[in-house]
């Protein structure tokens, strides 16, 4: 198991947002979360990252007890992640984006070193004709691209896609796919949280479904959308739901 | 480093260690007086230039330091007969200990709150040296003027005071050189751009920031302790003249915010433009209305500032002009 989250909660004030999650992903497979929204989602990123501690509960990162460190130092110990609202550093090139990824990432490489790096992933997102562009100009599918190179460039082992195909159109869907593919080919666990139900039912070797801040399935992407309460969630009651479909409520 | 071999570099360097010889080689004195004081400004906006232009982190009272600087420096030079060179080192290396400490506590402020509490610093360390005895309270210290004698007397030690700031401006600009094509300025860029999103990507925000303001709190510092050296009077209001701080705030956004070069630009065309204002006998009470003005204009129709505004419109240039 290369992460392992055991009964890790976060409340807010009066909200839980986590309510004791446990889960565990194992080294090179595409993980998939899935939930409605308000589910809790960007928050066990959150929470995994650093960006905020657990309330309780312990995260393992490859082995290590990383529970409330900072996302500074998830990021050098091999953690990478992508935000559902891009953040580009708009004033800096894309080439400088990148290279602040490689620079400050797992590898902590030289200037000069991490700028190699920087063009080769560019190449790899297929944003070379906009090296130089301001990342402030990229429109959203190249913003979203950008961030992802910028999380590869950092050469991590684990990397959290928060919503990558999120206000994509259908061409630009299918080119990220072809891209999240080929992370994990060269070795990349990858976590995602997905809107989009094929793309997430189609790339994940497991998907785990949160709803209110707690798990209610976790497994095989047929298993889990046969899942009773997983259509509940999503439809509300299954006999109720059945009922529409034959027409007799 | 590769910085080191860097044309734009040594251009930028050779062309001020040119101008600022300039009153030396022609013997003029008035010149040299004239120039003293532009290269004290352009030390002043280029240190808060790496603050708050690669940074982004405007450091409203940075001119606290000049006066801590200044006080430190003066005050073993008068007391203890301390040489200049050594004086003026103990001033910068105190101010920048006095960066790191404070530093710590208000950075993590944002924003707005962050210059506020730059002032609210300023204007502690004035009342502080106001009221502090070994320092001469209120009135400040003067130098006896056997102090002069170590460096052949009052006449070459101004001579010697002009050296020593021209040195610091080539030293303050390297620095801001060698910080800007580092990868510790893009780091600092990152963080102007987005705090939250440079610690995802693996930066220490609170240890590169103090860093960074230890580092721009050294140089005003030194600039203080020739200064004051060369004035032979420091006096609280002077020294902790808030005005002089936004005024170099001014010459940073003129020349043009996170450039190497924009700072020296701001500070030796917002001189001329104040000595013009000064000696102009309908304008001379209205400098600081103009400069007000002048910013005003700048933020709203050149936001990046002089060198700024030609980096965008030429891309050519971009490489030669830092």
């Amino acid at each position: 198991m290369i992460l392992t989250i055991e009964n890790v909660s976060k409340r807010f004030g009066g909200l839980l947002a986590l309510d004791k999650v446990s889960l565990s992903v194992k080294e090179g497979e595409i993980f998939g979360i899935i939930g409605p929204n308000g589910a809790g989602k960007t928050t066990l990123f959150n929470v995994i990252n650093g960006v905020y501690p657990p309330t309780g509960g312990r995260i393992k990162f490859r082995g290590e007890d990383v529970t409330g460190l900072q996302p500074f130092d998830m990021s050098k110990r091999g953690l990478a992640r992508t935000y559902q609202v891009v953040r580009p550093l708009t004033e800096l090139s894309v080439r400088e984006n990148v290279t602040v990824g490689a620079c400050f990432g797992r590898e902590n490489l030289p200037l000069e070193k991490a700028e190699k790096v920087a063009d080769e992933v560019i190449d790899f997102v297929g944003l070379s004709t906009r090296r130089d562009m301001l990342a402030g100009k990229l429109n959203v599918a190249q913003k979203k691209r950008l961030e992802m190179a910028r999380a590869l460039a950092a050469r991590p082992i684990v990397i959290l896609l928060d919503e990558v195909l999120a206000g994509l159109n259908p061409n630009e869907v299918a080119d990220m796919l072809t891209v999240v593919r080929k992370i994990r080919d060269q070795g990349v666990t990858i976590i995602m949280i997905e809107h989009l139900m094929h793309a997430v039912m189609n790339l994940s070797d497991r998907v785990f479904v949160l709803d209110y801040g707690a798990q209610i399935a976790e497994g095989t992407p047929q298993e889990v959308s046969n899942h009773p309460k997983v259509i509940e969630a999503y439809l509300g009651d299954p006999k109720v739901a059945q009922r529409f479909l034959e027409g007799s409520a | 480093m590769k910085t080191l071999t860097n044309l734009p570099f040594w251009l930028v360097l050779l062309v001020v260690a040119a101008l600022a010889s300039a009153p030396i080689v022609m013997g003029n004195v008035t010149m040299r007086e004239d120039f003293f004081f532009i290269l004290m400004l352009v030390i002043l906006a280029s240190s808060i230039n790496i603050i708050m232009g690669y940074t982004g982190y405007v450091s409203f009272g940075h001119i606290v330091f000049f006066g801590i600087g200044g006080y430190i420096a003066f005050y073993l030079m008068q007391t203890f007969q301390a040489h200049f060179v050594l004086a003026a080192l103990v001033g910068g290396g105190v101010a920048s200990l006095i960066a790191f400490l404070m530093g710590s506590a208000v950075l993590r402020l944002r924003g707005a709150y962050f210059a506020l509490a730059t002032i609210g610093i300023n204007e502690a360390f004035r009342s502080f040296v106001s009221n502090f005895e070994p320092f001469g309270g209120s009135i400040g210290m003067f130098f006896n003027f056997s102090v002069y004698d170590a460096y052949g007397g009052a006449k070459n030690a101004g001579q010697f005071a002009y050296y020593a700031m021209v040195a610091l401006v080539l030293a303050t600009i390297a620095a801001s050189f060698l910080v800007k094509k580092s990868k510790f300025g893009l780091g600092l860029m990152a963080i102007r751009e987005d705090q939250d999103a440079a610690q995802v990507l693996g930066i220490n925000p609170a240890r590169m920031k103090v860093i960074t303001y230890t580092i721009s709190a050294f140089f005003p510092a030194v600039a203080g302790a020739i200064f004051f050296f060369k004035n032979g009077i420091i006096e609280p209001g002077p020294a902790f003249e808030l005005h002089r701080s936004i005024e170099a705030l001014v010459m940073v956004m003129l020349g043009g915010f996170g450039t190497v070069t924009g700072p020296i630009f701001g500070a030796v065309v917002y001189e001329r433009l104040r000595g013009f204002l000064i000696t102009n006998p309908t304008l001379s009470q209205a400098h600081l209305v103009i400069a007000g003005a002048l910013l005003l204009i700048i933020v709203l129709f050149v936001p990046a500032g002089l060198i700024g505004w030609l980096r965008q419109r030429f891309t050519a240039v971009r490489r030669y002009l830092e």
